[in-house]
């Protein structure tokens, strides 16, 4: 997994890149947890993520429910054919934000 | 067709990627749609990290490996899955409820969704652990 992140006002464009499973969990969640915490804004664009597992949707739960504890909000964008069907196999369309 | 093919891995988080490299590699041969060989994946790879989460729980490194076995008899796919870990107790396995929103537990379902059938047996001396994956494809 590769990342990039852009920042524009109160909003931080985490892209990541490739596949995420339990061995780069801890990386995602080193990128996106702490900019959350600093009350930003966070977008995740998933377009170039063509793998994800159930220790991927755990990044997502816990970024959105750590948004929510910080008053912001994590949308979910551009999530890949791939992405969106393991997050729709765990109900969780209508929990996180997607865009 | 059929088909048996088999691959031993270091019990390592590293090793995930090798295992899908291997399943995907294996599921080319098979003539099915791609959601279904990508779904077949998903489950193969939640299986193998449930080895290096749980049954290897606490341990921070080891020379196991663990050995993935998929076989194809006309339309019956099994898929077995060995390790030397610590022994499951097939009871204890539950994942979370679906509305209960929390990180974790998911991997499970995953594998429940996408497989008909997983059952542990203990029909292997060699190994502590052998995990059946079975699906009518």
């Amino acid at each position: 997994m590769s990342y990039k992140v852009t920042e524009e006002g109160n909003v931080s464009t985490v892209f990541l890149n490739g596949e995420i499973d339990m061995d780069v969990t801890e990386k995602a969640k080193e990128v996106i947890l702490p900019i959350v915490e600093s009350g930003k804004e966070v977008h995740l664009n998933l377009k170039d993520v063509s793998y994800m597992d159930s220790s991927g949707i755990s990044v997502l739960i816990e970024s959105h429910q750590k948004a929510l504890e910080n008053n912001t909000k994590v949308i979910v964008k551009e999530v890949s054919k791939s992405v969106l069907k393991v997050i729709m196999m765990a109900k969780l369309e209508q929990i996180l934000n997607l865009e | 067709m059929n088909i048996e093919e088999s691959k031993d891995f270091l019990v390592s988080t590293a090793s995930l990627k090798d295992v899908r490299t291997f399943s995907r590699e294996v599921f080319e041969k098979i003539n099915l749609p791609q959601d279904q060989k990508d779904e077949l994946v998903l489950a193969i790879a939640e299986a193998a990290q449930n080895i290096v989460k749980h049954a290897y729980k606490d341990v921070a490194e080891t020379s196991d490996r663990m050995e993935i076995r998929i076989s194809l008899k006309d339309s019956d796919l099994e898929i077995g899955f060995f390790d030397k870990g610590k022994a499951v107790i097939p009871e204890n396995i539950k994942h979370r409820k679906l509305d209960d929103i929390k990180p974790g537990g998911l991997g499970t379902f995953f594998i429940k969704q996408i497989m008909d059938a997983a059952v542990f047996k203990k029909d292997q001396k060699e190994w502590v652990n052998h995990l059946v994956l079975t699906k009518k494809i």
